[in-house]
């Protein structure tokens, strides 16, 4: 009965650990290509164009609406006890510290992460990949480096746009609608925030980023058996990268905490 | 010629495949492929669908890994290459998918430039040149700008041997090009593998169940049957064969009983 046990335990954890085992391989290999091969300047361009400015209007309204969200169920609560005017620092801090970056990782996976898989594996299962092997190019160097590289610089930058889109629209809710006063909302918000609250959150979107992208680029080139497999795998890359970003955030934020401490010190 | 597997393999040929064996899962697609193929020569690989004829060919350009046996091209093993050093390899074999697999997201014109882009030409002349070449070759002309997705299945295969040859490779693969395409078209493609041969002088290897195309084109035909290469020899030879399994395959009998 044991036995049985860990025969079925074992087997769903090895294919886990294998699976981790391809995706830092991919990291490896893309990382190696980054600093020994040429890189294709076109692609790495396009894919820019891809992951940055079409996601602006998703990470805007991701940002305007979770900032303004924020600023007045703060208020609601802050308000009880006499401290209103802090609302712009908790809004300022929690944007940069935990929900700028989270929430564009997040939408950053549902709109990139899925149009790399689904893109990838059709390659994949339409022999396009095998193609490009054949004509002697190696599918890493031509698929994965450009859009690795176009995620590590747009992400830090999307991210940093949700945050200040964020603590504006956070600001113009809490003066025109909740009516505290824009000098102290300010003051304290300046106060409070720092240069550390703005470098997590920039160092975080830069990990979620390299996560996305090699989830969803490995599932891109493993997926199997036509139209179906490449549903599956686009599936698979959206779930697994969301739950990778949520399940790194908070380790991140444990060990960044370390480097960069938050609270006004 | 002679029925069954032979030991082959010598310096003169272009490439030699010994003892090589391919399970996929619990099926075992090759076993034992022995095959050489002289400099110049086309061989056609013929069987019966899902046989391992395309497994085969994909082998020879290392875009599948045997479970054991050797591949040598131009007397390198490939088997013991990586993924970037077959590259060199790949630069001298060109291959036709089934699928042709064109890029679908460039344009027929791209399609055809890419070899020669990732090769290091960046010259706009001399790659449009190159294009309007391989285009006149394919009767093409007119075609540079449209997209895959509006090209006709023979139009494809077409841009698609342009692809693999603009490089100029020393090798050819060609896998089923005439599968799926009407007899005119497929006439076509076998005239365009013919005069490839004697323009280019390449060695072709060619995998079809389409005896017309076999025997078009073939200086050598070889049948891969069960995982082994069951006869090889001139396309006469094939035809006299009094092997029940051969005359079987040629004439299209199916080997069921009682309808």
């Amino acid at each position: 009965m044991f036995a049985r046990f860990f025969n079925a335990l074992g087997r769903p954890l090895v294919r886990f650990i294998q699976y981790l085992g391809e995706v830092v391989m991919l990291a490896a290999d893309t990382f190696h290509s980054l600093f020994t091969r040429r890189l294709r300047w076109k692609l790495f361009l396009n894919q820019i164009v891809e992951i940055g400015l079409l996601s602006q209007l998703v990470v805007v309204i991701t940002g305007g609406f979770t900032g303004a969200v924020f600023s007045a169920q703060t208020y609601f609560q802050f308000h009880k006890i006499g401290m209103g005017s802090a609302t712009g620092a908790v809004v300022s801090v929690a944007l940069m510290r935990e929900l700028g970056p989270v929430l564009t990782a997040l939408m950053v996976t549902g709109r990139v992460g899925a149009a790399m898989s689904a893109e990838i594996g059709t390659m994949k299962v339409t022999e396009q990949i095998d193609a490009l092997r054949a004509l002697a190019v190696y599918p890493t160097d031509y698929l994965v480096v450009p859009r690795a590289l176009a995620m590590m610089v747009s992400m830090p930058l999307l991210v940093a746009e949700c945050i200040a889109v964020g603590i504006a629209v956070g600001y113009f809710v809490a003066i025109s609608l909740l009516e505290i006063n824009g000098t102290y909302y300010m003051a304290n918000m300046v106060r409070w925030t720092r240069n550390r609250d703005i470098i997590m959150g920039v160092s975080k979107a830069f990990c979620f980023g390299i996560l996305i992208v090699f989830i969803s680029c490995h599932k891109g080139l493993t997926a199997r058996e036509g139209a179906v497999g490449v549903g599956r795998a686009t599936t698979e890359a959206v779930v697994n990268a969301s739950l990778a970003v949520l399940i790194s955030n908070f380790f991140l934020t444990m060990t960044l905490n370390i480097i960069y401490p938050a609270g006004y010190q | 010629m002679s029925i069954n597997d032979q030991p082959l393999a010598n310096n003169s040929s272009m490439i030699a495949v010994q003892g090589l064996e391919k399970r996929i899962g619990s099926q075992e697609i090759l076993r034992g492929v022995n095959l050489d193929v002289a400099r110049g020569e086309t061989l056609v690989i013929i069987g019966r669908s899902g046989g391992g004829k395309s497994v085969l060919l994909k082998h020879l350009i290392g875009l599948m890994r045997p479970n054991a046996g050797e591949i040598w091209i131009e007397g390198q093993n490939i088997i013991e290459m990586s993924e970037r050093q077959l590259a060199s390899i790949r630069q001298k074999v060109g291959i036709l998918f089934q699928g042709s697999a064109l890029f679908d997201s460039m344009t027929v014109a791209e399609n055809i430039a890419f070899p020669l882009r990732e090769a290091g030409e960046r010259d706009p002349n001399v790659l449009r040149k190159r294009v309007s070449e391989m285009l006149e070759v394919m009767e093409l002309q007119g075609q540079e700008e449209k997209m895959p997705v509006n090209l006709s299945g023979g139009m494809k295969k077409r841009v698609g041997l342009a692809r693999s040859i603009v490089r100029q490779p020393s090798c050819i693969l060609y896998d089923e090009p005439t599968s799926g395409l009407d007899p005119v078209v497929s006439d076509s493609i076998n005239k365009l593998i013919r005069r490839l041969q004697k323009r280019l002088g390449v060695t072709s290897i060619v995998v079809t169940h389409d005896m017309k195309n076999a025997f078009h084109v073939a200086d050598r035909i070889a049948y891969l049957h069960e995982g082994r290469i069951y006869f090889q020899g001139a396309p006469g030879e094939l035809r006299q064969s009094p092997d029940q399994l051969i005359q079987d395959f040629l004439i299209g009998r199916s080997e069921g009983r009682g309808d």
